[in-house]
């Protein structure tokens, strides 16, 4: 077999990505060398079993998948403006708007959400790491494999292109020959162990270690959130599990469950997928709506209006959020009964998401509110989000549904909630929470710059699209040159370019803060506003975050130790910490499982074979494995926190 | 916890051994028996039965105090019903593409009975 069997070629965008990745790779190499920074990064970040650090390589890959999945948005955006241009051909377009959909929802938006609650959750009920340490290394390398060879797909045997929904039968064998659907198959299968893994181990964490005299009616919103979603992951992602096995089974082992033939039913596909697809967007708004509960709270300097019933209607929210996925495929023609029963379930998600709403405002109402970055995009979100649920009540009616299905209307609805909602959320909770993780804040000047490019970006981009819909713009659509469409497609793509400004004014937002910005002296980093235990602890947050851990009976612990002068260092009550170890078995375990789906792709099974040995091998190691972690002594914490308290 | 730490995981090694020969057995029946298929199916569901039990009691915390004796295993199990409840019904349901309600028939049920009567000619 020569390397050119496997090998994209042909297509000059495709060229110049691959130049871009070898130099990029090479200077990243060269610079590692140079600064002899492998021991380092070996030690201190690829064996860490840390949840800070986890939850940073979580954000950090994240952000480039943000910027992997912008370029391919924008990509698309060119071609949509100029459709003479023959800027893309057909193909390329199809491959492209099935890795922008896939790459933004699993491997940015869960992610960088994940990131977050990887940093802060611990922090938040007061715990010195996730329950299952070693499993959360895990679950970030089984993401980060499957990141990496989903993304790897479009230099090495071509990308899927059976969109992000990947539906039978297109997506099957017979349509759709060649690795790039398996790409797809495994690279969400590989993924989904992870996040399934960090579901459990957010679940176990929350449920058994929080503080002591921590109720759950205690518990920091955001931590609420991230207890509903995990709830929702462990429900929902088995169905993904059991659905993409199957397709593989049909594509490459010539099983017949989503098949033409055979008596397979290519609908069942459509079933099952959003049966995970609707739980699934919950996933990524829920813990939105803690993050900016939490900032909204914070810089309103209020105690969060209606806090009960905020975490009731999550509760709600995420029963409902099983109830509703016919709603994805009204169209499919299933009878006006079935579609009835939907439509109204659907419809019953905008009571308690309006409850939120209400609430967020009651708890803005009168109050003296502070105009920082992570506040603007909090504020910025209830608008924009009611426009995209509002539009999603339309799309909720079955009946409307079929004038409104698959066309640019929908597009826009689901960017309006996916963007104001998710994308704003990590961009206010990475902005907020900055001063925790690295010590310094991102600079609010240009971090404003960011804000209102992206915020009008953002708008230019979507809101036309919601007419182009109307018009009768369809999805996934590669030639558009139809007259009364192109303006507002031209005004779309200027939008894109916005936002993808506000992104890059972002990143340098991240270098310009690096060098310049005054270093974090105490924890309480928002000009001493915070109200829950992350900020108790000291900047930068000690390995084992909490020297001694306060007792908590109230929500907005931290308000009251500030007022009583306690602190998370009781000298006279430390006492030895257990951590655990660092271990370099989950990158290798999940690096061979890897291997093992990068030969299922290409139905290499000598290598499939070998991968998955690899892994039972890993799992035996464990098995055996009688690291009980170690204990960090009274002195050594005395002397850490001595220097972090300029005591 | 420490103390259990190093002994011989007896139970765990039974359990895996008994999974293993009644997921041996269950692709046996399928692929290399000349059993009717109502008794494989029937076969392999009283295995699948057995397997849970097996996950249950020899892997999973159902028997042990610190899960409240299994208060709360039983309470996520009943969750988990719930969920399996609402994917097969879901599933039927919707894919039953609501034919059963309107009356007009078709579909689906028409296409079965067309499948049973095919057969019958051929015996």
């Amino acid at each position: 077999m020569h390397i050119t069997d496997i090998l994209v070629t042909g297509e000059p965008i495709i060229y110049g990505a691959m130049v871009s990745m070898v130099l990029v790779g090479i200077a990243l190499l060269f610079l590692l060398t140079y600064f002899k920074k492998w021991g380092w990064l070996w030690r201190e970040w690829l064996t860490t079993v840390d949840h800070k650090k986890i939850g940073v390589m979580y954000i950090l890959s994240a952000l480039l998948m943000l910027f992997r999945g912008g370029v391919d948005a924008m990509m698309m955006r060119v071609q949509l403006a100029f459709p003479d241009l023959g800027f893309l051909n057909s193909q390329h377009y199809n491959e492209i708007f099935t890795t922008h959909g896939t790459i933004m929802i699993i491997f940015m938006a869960m992610p960088f959400l994940i990131g977050l609650m990887n940093i802060i959750v611990p922090l938040q009920i007061g715990a010195r790491d996730f329950a299952f340490p070693y499993l959360n290394a895990l679950s970030f390398w089984s993401f980060f494999f499957g990141m990496a060879l989903f993304n790897i797909s479009f230099v090495i045997g071509g990308a899927p292109d059976a969109g992000w929904t990947s539906y039978t039968p297109l997506s099957g064998a017979a349509m759709s020959p060649g690795p790039g659907q398996n790409f797809y198959l495994m690279g969400l299968q590989l993924s989904g162990i992870g996040t399934l893994a960090t579901g459990i181990n957010l679940m176990v964490t929350i449920l058994k270690m929080r503080a002591p005299g921590m109720k759950l009616f205690h518990m920091p919103i955001f931590t609420w959130s991230t207890l509903v979603t995990s709830f929702i992951i462990v429900f929902a992602f088995p169905i993904l599990t059991v659905a993409l096995a199957l397709l593989t089974l049909d594509r490459i082992f010539g099983s017949q469950f989503f098949t033409l033939t055979g008596e397979g039913m290519p609908m069942m596909w459509a079933n099952l997928f959003w049966m995970w697809g609707h739980p699934e967007v919950y996933i990524v708004i829920l813990p939105a709506f803690g993050i900016f509960s939490e900032v909204i709270a914070t810089f309103a300097k209020k105690r969060l209006f209606g806090y009960n019933v905020m975490v009731w209607s999550m509760i709600v929210i995420a029963l409902l959020s099983f109830l509703v996925w016919v709603h994805h495929f009204f169209t499919m023609g299933a009878g006006a009964f079935v579609n009835s029963i939907f439509s109204i379930s659907t419809m019953l998600i905008a009571v308690p998401t309006g409850v939120k709403i209400f609430n967020w405002l009651a708890t803005l109402y009168k109050s003296k509110i502070e105009f920082t970055v992570p506040m603007m995009w909090s504020l910025a979100f209830i608008p924009s989000f009611i426009l995209g649920g509002v539009t999603g009540v339309m799309l909720g009616m079955a009946a409307a549904d079929y004038q409104f299905h698959n066309s640019y209307f929908l597009i826009a609805h689901f960017h309006y909630v996916l963007i104001a909602g998710t994308v704003f959320a990590c961009f206010a909770g990475l902005t907020f929470w900055y001063p925790k993780m690295f010590g310094h804040k991102m600079n609010e000047r240009i971090g404003k710059w960011a804000f209102w490019l992206f915020f009008f970006g953002f708008h230019v981009c979507f809101f036309p699209q919601y007419f182009l819909g109307l018009d009768g713009m369809p999805r996934r659509l590669f030639i558009t040159n139809v007259a009364e469409w192109l303006p507002l497609n031209v005004i779309s793509t200027v939008g894109a370019f916005g936002m993808g400004l506000g992104f890059m004014v972002f990143v340098y937002n991240v270098y310009y803060s690096f060098r310049y910005s005054e270093r974090e002296t105490t924890g309480d980093s928002w000009n001493g506003n915070g109200r829950t235990l992350e900020w108790a602890t000291t900047t930068p947050v000690p390995y084992y975050n909490f020297a001694t851990v306060p007792y908590v009976d109230e929500i907005d612990p931290y308000l009251r130790m500030k007022e009583e002068g306690k602190t998370t260092y009781e000298e006279s009550e430390l006492k030895p910490i257990h951590m655990p170890s660092y271990t370099a078995q989950p990158i290798l375990f999940m690096a061979l499982l890897g291997l093992a789906s990068f030969g299922l792709v290409f139905e290499w099974m000598y290598v499939a074979i070998f991968g998955l040995i690899g892994g039972v091998i890993m799992m035996i190691v464990r098995s055996f494995d009688y690291d009980d972690g170690y204990y960090v002594p009274v002195d050594e914490i005395k002397r850490t926190e001595k220097k972090a308290r300029g005591l | 916890m420490a103390s259990s730490n190093k002994r011989v995981p007896t139970n765990h090694v039974i359990g895996f051994v008994l999974s293993l020969a009644m997921t041996l057995v269950a692709a046996w029946a399928a692929i290399g028996s000349d059993l009717p298929v109502s008794w494989v199916i029937i076969g392999i569901m009283i295995l699948a039965l057995l397997q849970a039990g097996v996950q249950l009691f020899m892997f999973m915390h159902v028997t042990e105090a610190s899960s409240g004796n299994g208060h709360v295993p039983w309470n996520m199990m009943f969750h988990g019903f719930a969920l399996a409840g609402i994917i097969v019904a879901g599933s039927l349901f919707t894919m039953s593409f609501g034919f059963d309600h309107d009356g007009h028939g078709g579909g689906g049920g028409d296409h079965q009975q067309h499948e049973e009567q095919q057969d019958h000619s051929g015996h």
